[in-house]
Parts: structure tokens; C-alpha cells; sequence
């Protein structure tokens, strides 16, 4: 542990972020932005039934349009490896297999691409794609998880047995219970960068992909799979990813298209999804339908929880999420109860996605609570304090760190919580009715394994290396910021490289761990580089051989010695008289054993004021307060925006969101972003994000976690509790839009 | 895109080339260079067509002069993005609902996708390219570095030129008026508190030129 990082508490100078200029520039390149000679384009045609088989496909119009260079069907596709062993060349989520594009004339879902055009320019392929003419032998759709429920059988497995912690229906005999379902719909992702590829094939065995990924080496890893080729021969870049909220976790079926195509044709490709087409073939938040039961005695103290979640998954791939497991995790409660189903239907599979599982399961666990602390007349936050987990519920562990009390301390006061009348539908403005609503979320805090090239040159710069993305949160910037506070290196002194697989493998950016898992190889590595540092100064006659690095200072670019700072000389001097070039670190960081021994969480508590207009059922956030215990916080500009970032997508479900499918065809009805709507600068209000800034002694030497998730996670509950707060109306099925509002009944 | 409505497209397409024909041999052969009535008669039909099909287009992007053949169905933005290797233009939706590949066009912010490239004949165009002088950023960048109205950056230079033009429009009153202005281009990392205190700060330094 260095103890640089525990002097203080304070938040640290705020760094703008490192790539910022590129990005308001335009200079920063993305992966359909790189001009290769001889370039090719893309296009997918889909099917336009759900379910079936393909019995005859017509390529000819579009094979003798003009440009068209190629058109790939599962009746020429070359055949892929990786696909024949029975390897998942697209990385299986967490059962069955992935889909395996023009493999076989089945089609499982609305939109599945049937044939791959491949032309001189990006029109002339789109326009061969509209020529593609198939026949199907269509079957009738099941895509309905209500109609699923009714007639159809769970998935059954371990992952799907009812899991029982002390007594079951223990909630039922409390004096004072609640018991509701909540209805959740499909979300998706919908970054802004659509999703793409470009593909150049140097030979038979040897490829360079630019990828839209979170994850540089998983990509690699997924592509030498597939295609069964030599780690050296498969060159990943992803210098700039646009946005991925989990969609780009996993090498997708279009991949794996774009290295068929440009295979063979033997010309570079660029196969760029459409917008719609991010609907079906990138994921997506799965719809969920939850009920939730919990019974406290009059005090309070939660006497038992029942939580049983449904949700959907395609036909050939079983994804699943910790969608219960909140439930099991925040509140201290001996007797529990969960079931967690999921029903396969004739839809692409889902994925996660921001806050996964958590994100879903928080939505009847938060209100339910708050459901309860007016069957109790309790105040919604002294309910949860009653409540308050001091061990790990699941496992009696201690926590690594918890400051969860304090992130409710903070929140609650800057909502001014106090002025908020228990009474719902107490308060007005106006004609507006006027609620406030809190909520608590939760999600691990993990650290996985991370390599890290640290070079510190002679001209005093620093270079680290790391082959991750950064989808947005600000990596660079983070481990920019981290190496500056432990070598005392100024910021613009230091360069962080990423999105290349040749450098050392970095960890995959998702389930809010980069800066756990990266940010301890950078820490390390400062170590390792002070030591060879002060190995290095020996050579000096400045520090007469007293070069203990216990002895020595490092600051401002420069090592000194402790108690005399006459004694000093730059990291530069350093590494030119030891006759180096530079002082080179290979660093590779594990998760620290010592964590067997406790749990670790990240905690948001957020807090809204809404308007709700009781003629037109509008709801309008007025105030919104996020307060977080996610450790030290390494970069706080970042963080922050990490933060409102978060909450913005918590709002988008809580009040617009919402992916709709016409269950009569399987279609998809609103695939675009006119019809599935996302928070647009008008519906954000000012929004004020709050950390304890505590560090976590033990999860990893720079005392962070994670903090991407647990921004989004809770959100919906607490938009919900404070309408419930202004109208008296219980709102269980979001997004809460006006017509919802307008026709539920008050209490 | 396939099945019922795939012999009408096929149909269309057939006729396309027949009109080309007909058109090369006869009504159009004042029109058309002898060469592509030969192609034409040589079955070198999408050749022909392939030059018949382009249209001259004269533009101005960030002040330097393009003297360009293209086709009439190619966007403003792909024409930037993928034959003149302009790529800080962004295709977020390629349906205007997004606003990641706002422009301005003599002065005024447009969606390139949603505009055809033949349109813009004799018009200037800006792209985020363009806005900086040299290597001093305009304020809006500057600001938008310095509040962070960004994370992963993508809808990033669209936000710019909407916001540059947003301040000239008069549309930055207020915080509300930025909102509403703004409304056309989403930003899913959920930087809109920030883009809008970038703005605000830019107003309240004199606002742009």
C-alpha cells in the first residue's frame, strides 16, 4: 500500500481529460475511420421474418448492381474454424452459443443478417443490400415473456435454483408487508457510435481489425478463435471507442462477417451496423417482469424478502445477470428468498448493459422498500438505516470498506431531505404537485489482472502501456492522474497508451473495473520505478550512495534526499548518469490475496424532487443529488461526469425508455432514436454528483472502486418513489410516462 | 428489405438500366457523350451509368475549394466522411434524429446526413475540422475541455457546431433556452449538464464570432 495515496483525503487537482483536445478536434479516429487503399464497404441484409428457414435466397440483382464486388450467403460463406470444433468464436455469454452467422438457413430472429454485400462504395452496397430477395418457410413468432410465463418452462439449472437464506416466506408472517410486481421493458444501449468494423487481411493467417470494443484483447482473443490464428498475427486497434455501455463486450456476429468478407474478397472492408440494426445485433438490456415481497416487524427490521425475477434470452444462447442478487446483498435481512427465471424467445440475445443485473433487480427491491416505509410510516432513509448491512449479508464477510451511511448523510443533505413532508401528495408549486424520492444502489467492487509497460525516459517523460479501451470513462486520464500523484511527474509529462493488443494485456473495460485493476498497475509500477531509481542514483555522486528509497523524496520530477533537499537531482540526470536511456518496468498486477478475507461493494444513494403536473400526468425532475461511496476518487472531473452520466441513463429508463416489439411478427416497432427515446438536453435538469472520497484500504493500492454502474443503478426506483411522494400514485412499470400516471389510481 | 416488396425493387432496378439505355440511345443523345452511347451499345451499360450517374459539385469545406463528380445519392456526410476523409463529422443514426453530424452550411448548422451532397453546390462548408484557427482552439472547444462536456466523445463535434450556432441564433439565453436548442443532438455518456455550463461560459466570455 503506498501511503501517498492516505495523506489525504482531499479531492486532487482536477486534469483535464488527456484526450480531450483530440475529441473537440475531430482528430480522434474511431473504428470505421480509418482510409485504407482499395477500401471496401459492407452491408448486412436481414431478415424480415422472425422465424423459420431461409428455403431459397436470390443474390443475382444484387451480385450484377454496379460496384458490387461480393455477396456472402450461409450457401457460399467461407467456412470459419472455429465455428466447426465447436469453439464459440463470438465468446459465448453464459450458456449455449453464439450466433453463427451464415452458418445455416435458420433463422432465430427479426433481422438476422442473411447476406453480407460487399462493394466499391458504401451507396452502391446499401443499395445492392435492398436487392437481396430470400423465400422462408416461416413459423409463428414467441417473442411475448407474458405469454412466455404463461405457457412455457423456465430455463431450469444452477444458476436458476431458488436460493433460500434462513426461513422461507418468513415475510409473510410480518406484521407490517408489502408484496408487488414490477415491470420492467428491454432497454438498449444505443451508444452513439454505431457499431463497426474494418478488416485488413495481410495473407491468409494475418489480420489487423479496428474494433468498436471494450475490450482489446478479448476481441483478439475471440477473432484467433474464430479463424484459428497465431496471437502475433491478429492485430486488434481501438484507440477511440464511441460509447459501449456494455454493447461492445463481446466480438458480435458482424465481426466475425466483416473478417469473412474481406477474406474473401481479399480487399480491405469497413462494415458499418445501421441504427435499427443496433436494436437487434449488439445486444440489449432484457425485459423483466419481478415481484417483490417483504415483511418488517413495527420497528422496522426486515423480517424476511422474496424476490423473483423473469426475464428473456434468445433462442440459442442462454444470458443471465445477477438480476436478484441485490436483493440477497444490500440489506441485512436473515431470511430471503430468490428465484431467478429466464425464458427463451425468438429474439437476438441481450446483454449486459449498464448496471447489469443490479440495474433491473433494484427497481422492485428500492421501491419496495419505500413501498414498506409508508405501510410503516417510517422515513424512507431511517428504514434503510435500520437495515444496515455491517457484514456481508450473503457471506458474513467484513467489508474492505462501506460508507454507505455516509454517501446517505451526504445526498440527504444537499436534497435539503428535511423539507420533505412524509405525507404524500402533500406538496405543491403551483399547480404542480411537488415529491421527493431516494434509493440505494449497489454493485460489486472488483479488481481483475492487469500488464502495464512503464517507461521513464531521460527527458523526464513518462510512457505507460496497456492494451485497454476506453469507451468513455476517462482511462487515460485516470492512470494519467495516478502516475502524476505517485511519481510527481506532471501530467503533461506523462503519455498513457491504449487500444493496441501488442501491448501488454490490460483487462476489459466493464463491470466498473479498469480503475481497480489498472489503476494497481500503474501504482505498482510507480514502485518498481522509484526503486530503479534510486538503483539508478547510486551511480551519483550527489546522494554519496545513501539511496535507500525509504531515504528519498520524489517530487516534482526530481529525487531528493529526506532531511537534506540540497541533495537532488531530476528523474532526467538520474538516467542519463547511470548511462540509460530510460528506466523500463514490466508490471503485471493481480487482485490482492488479503480480499479472500472480506467483501467489497460500491454504493449510490440518489435522490430526486419531481414535478408532476396532475392534468397531463408530465413529470418534470426538478432537483437530482447523487451521492456515492466509490472509494478514493482518482480524477474528479472525470468522475463526476462519470457520475451524471450514469444518472442521465438511470432517468432515460425511469421515464422514456423503452424497446417495444410487436409480438404479432416479432418486428421490432420503435429501432430508431425518434421512436425509443433517450434523455435530450431538455429533459436534464442540473444534476449534482457527491463522493464520500474514502479510500478502500485492501481492494487495491490506489483505494478506489468502481463507480460506472452504481451511477445508473437505483435511479429508476428513486424517479418512482418520488412520484409515488407528489401524486399518491404507485407507479410499478416503467418507463413512467403521463399516460401511466394519468390512469393509475391514487391511494 | 426482402421478400413481397423485393420484385417492385427488382423491377425498379431492371427499369433503371433500360431507362438508361433508352435514354443514351435515343431522346438523350443530344445530351449524352457519344462514348457512353457506344458503352451503352457495347453492354458496358454500369460503366456508362456509373459516369452518367455523377453530377459536378463545386464546395467549400473549412475554405478550401473541391471541384468533385458525385453521385446524387451520396450525403453530405458520407461525401465528408468517406471521399474526403473529414471523419469529425459523425454518423450517429444517418436518419437526422441524433445530431452527431451537424455541419454548418454557409453559416448555419445543418444534419450533413440528412442533406445530399449535390445540394451544397457553391456553399462553404464548416466541419469541426474547421473551427480552430490554427492551432489556437475555438472557445467552444476550449470550454468543452475545460467543463467536460464529453466522455467518450463521439457526439462530441456535433455538439460543437450545434452549440457554436446555438450562441449565434441567439438560442442561449438561458439555461432553459440552451436546452431546448440543444435538443437535436444526443449525447448517450449523459454530458448535457456539462455541455450546457460549457455554453453558458462561452456566452458569459462574449459569446463566439
Amino acid at each position: 500500500m503506498d501511503k501517498l495515496f492516505f495523506d489525504t483525503n482531499a479531492p486532487m487537482a482536477d486534469l483535464d481529460r488527456v484526450d480531450g483536445r483530440a475529441k473537440v478536434t475531430g482528430a480522434a479516429k474511431y473504428a470505421a475511420e480509418y482510409d485504407l487503399p482499395g477500401m471496401t464497404y459492407g452491408v448486412l441484409a436481414g431478415s424480415n421474418i422472425t422465424k423459420g428457414t431461409i428455403t431459397a435466397i436470390d443474390t443475382k440483382g444484387a451480385e450484377k448492381a454496379p460496384g458490387v464486388i461480393a455477396v456472402i450467403t450461409h450457401l457460399n460463406a467461407p467456412k470459419i474454424p472455429g465455428y466447426d470444433e465447436g469453439t464459440n468464436p463470438a465468446k459465448g455469454q453464459t450458456g449455449g452459443k453464439g450466433l453463427r452467422i451464415f452458418n445455416d438457413n435458420i433463422i432465430r430472429f427479426n433481422g438476422q443478417p442473411i447476406a453480407l454485400v460487399i462493394a466499391d462504395t458504401f451507396e452502391r452496397a446499401t443499395y445492392a443490400a435492398s436487392l437481396i430477395k430470400a423465400q422462408y418457410n416461416k413459423e409463428a413468432p414467441h417473442t411475448d415473456l407474458v405469454d412466455a410465463m404463461k405457457t412455457d418452462k423456465p430455463l431450469e439449472g444452477q444458476r436458476y435454483n431458488e436460493v433460500v437464506r434462513g426461513e422461507k416466506d418468513a415475510w409473510k408472517g410480518a406484521p407490517v408487508k408489502i408484496e408487488s410486481t414490477y415491470i420492467m421493458p428491454i432497454h438498449v444501449h444505443n451508444p452513439m457510435e454505431l457499431h463497426a468494423t474494418t478488416v485488413r487481411w495481410d495473407g491468409d493467417d494475418k489480420v489487423t481489425v479496428w474494433e468498436k470494443t471494450q475490450g482489446v484483447k478479448s476481441t483478439q482473443q475471440s477473432v484467433m478463435q474464430a479463424f484459428k490464428l497465431e496471437e502475433k498475427n491478429v492485430q486488434v486497434n481501438a484507440q477511440y471507442v464511441g460509447g459501449g455501455f456494455g454493447a461492445a463486450l463481446r466480438t458480435w456476429p458482424h465481426a466475425i462477417a466483416a473478417l469473412m468478407g474481406a477474406k474473401k474478397t481479399g480487399k480491405p472492408l469497413k462494415l458499418v451496423l445501421t441504427r435499427p440494426q443496433m436494436f437487434t445485433l449488439v445486444g440489449y438490456r432484457p425485459e423483466a417482469i419481478q415481484k417483490i415481497a417483504i415483511g418488517a416487524n413495527t420497528d422496522g427490521r426486515l423480517m424476511g424478502m422474496m424476490h423473483e425475477a423473469a426475464a428473456i434470452t434468445s433462442t440459442y444462447e442462454a444470458f443471465n445477470e445477477g438480476l436478484v442478487k441485490m436483493t440477497l446483498q444490500l440489506y441485512a435481512c436473515a431470511n430471503v428468498t430468490t428465484k431467478y427465471n429466464i425464458y427463451q424467445l425468438d429474439v437476438s440475445t441481450p446483454t449486459w448493459m449498464r448496471g447489469p443485473g443490479e440495474a433491473t433487480g433494484s427497481f422492485p427491491l428500492e421501491c419496495g422498500l419505500d413501498e414498506l416505509s409508508y405501510a410503516l410510516k417510517m422515513d424512507p432513509i431511517e428504514l434503510r438505516l435500520r437495515n444496515y448491512a455491517e457484514t456481508d449479508p450473503e457471506n458474513g464477510k467484513p467489508y474492505s470498506s462501506k460508507f454507505l451511511k455516509e454517501a446517505y448523510e451526504l445526498g440527504k443533505d444537499k436534497i435539503d431531505w428535511k423539507r420533505r413532508n412524509p405525507e404524500p401528495k402533500s406538496m405543491k408549486d403551483g399547480e404542480w404537485q411537488v415529491g421527493y424520492g431516494m434509493s440505494t444502489g449497489l454493485f460489486g467492487a472488483f479488481r481483475g489482472q492487469a500488464n502495464l509497460a512503464a517507461k521513464l525516459y531521460a527527458d523526464g517523460t513518462l510512457l505507460l502501456q496497456s492494451a485497454v479501451s476506453d469507451s468513455g470513462p476517462g482511462t487515460a486520464t485516470a492512470m494519467v492522474q495516478i502516475a502524476s500523484d505517485a511519481m510527481g511527474i506532471p501530467a503533461n509529462k506523462i503519455r498513457f497508451e491504449l487500444g493496441d493488443s501488442s501491448l501488454p494485456p490490460g483487462p476489459t473495460q466493464g463491470g466498473s473495473s479498469t480503475t481497480s485493476t489498472l489503476g494497481a498497475a500503474v501504482s505498482n509500477a510507480c514502485v518498481t520505478l522509484k526503486k530503479k531509481l534510486a538503483e539508478a542514483a547510486k551511480k551519483s555522486p550527489v546522494f554519496g550512495g545513501d539511496v535507500a528509497v525509504e531515504s528519498l523524496d520524489f517530487s516534482k520530477g526530481e529525487l531528493s534526499l529526506k532531511g537534506d533537499d540540497s541533495k537532488r537531482l531530476s528523474y532526467g540526470d538520474v538516467i542519463k548518469g547511470a548511462a540509460l536511456s530510460s528506466i523500463d518496468v514490466i508490471e503485471n498486477a493481480v487482485p490482492n490475496p488479503a480480499m479472500q478475507k472480506y467483501s467489497a461493494y460500491s454504493y449510490s444513494v440518489h435522490f430526486v424532487r419531481v414535478k408532476v403536473h396532475p392534468l397531463t400526468g408530465v413529470v418534470r425532475i426538478d432537483k437530482i443529488v447523487t451521492a456515492a461511496d466509490a472509494g478514493k476518487i482518482v480524477s474528479y472531473k472525470t468522475a463526476e461526469s462519470q457520475m451524471i452520466g450514469g444518472v442521465v441513463g438511470g432517468l432515460g429508463g425511469a421515464l422514456m425508455e423503452e424497446g417495444v416489439i410487436d409480438h404479432r411478427y416479432g418486428r421490432w416497432v420503435n429501432n430508431n432514436l425518434a421512436d425509443y427515446h433517450v434523455p435530450v438536453h431538455a429533459d436534464v435538469p442540473h444534476i449534482e454528483a457527491y463522493f464520500v472520497n474514502k479510500p478502500d484500504p485492501v481492494l487495491n493500492p490506489v483505494g478506489s472502486k468502481g463507480m460506472g454502474e452504481i451511477a445508473l443503478i437505483g435511479f429508476a426506483a428513486a424517479v418512482a418513489n418520488a412520484i409515488y411522494h407528489a401524486t399518491g400514485k404507485r407507479i410499478r412499470q416503467l418507463p413512467i410516462t403521463p399516460d401511466k400516471i394519468l390512469e393509475a389510481n391514487s391511494i | 428489405m426482402t421478400n413481397e416488396h423485393e420484385d417492385d425493387v427488382l423491377r425498379a432496378a431492371h427499369s433503371r438500366r433500360s431507362f438508361l439505355k433508352r435514354t443514351t440511345a435515343a431522346a438523350a443523345i443530344t445530351l449524352a457523350p457519344a462514348a457512353l452511347v457506344k458503352a451503352a451499345e457495347d453492354k458496358l451499360d454500369e460503366k456508362g451509368a456509373e459516369y452518367f450517374e455523377k453530377l459536378p459539385l463545386q464546395i467549400e469545406v473549412n475554405g478550401k475549394p473541391y471541384s468533385l463528380q458525385v453521385e446524387p445519392r451520396v450525403t453530405l456526410l458520407d461525401l465528408l466522411r468517406e471521399q474526403l476523409h473529414l471523419t469529425g463529422s459523425k454518423k450517429g443514426c444517418d436518419y437526422g434524429q441524433c445530431g452527431a453530424c451537424t455541419v454548418h452550411v454557409d453559416g448555419q448548422r445543418v444534419l450533413s446526413c440528412l442533406s445530399l451532397a449535390v445540394m451544397q453546390d457553391g456553399k462553404k462548408i464548416t466541419t469541426i475540422e474547421g473551427l480552430q484557427n490554427g492551432d489556437d482552439l475555438h472557445p467552444m472547444q476550449e470550454a468543452f475541455i475545460e467543463h467536460d462536456g464529453f466522455q467518450c466523445g463521439y457526439c462530441t463535434p456535433g455538439q460543437i457546431m450545434s452549440a457554436v450556432a446555438c450562441i449565434r441564433e441567439g438560442h442561449a439565453k438561458n439555461d432553459a433556452d440552451i436546452r431546448e436548442y440543444m435538443s437535436g443532438n444526443i449525447c448517450r455518456c449523459g454530458a448535457y449538464p456539462n455541455i450546457v455550463d460549457a455554453i453558458k461560459d462561452v456566452v458569459k466570455k462574449g459569446g463566439v464570432k
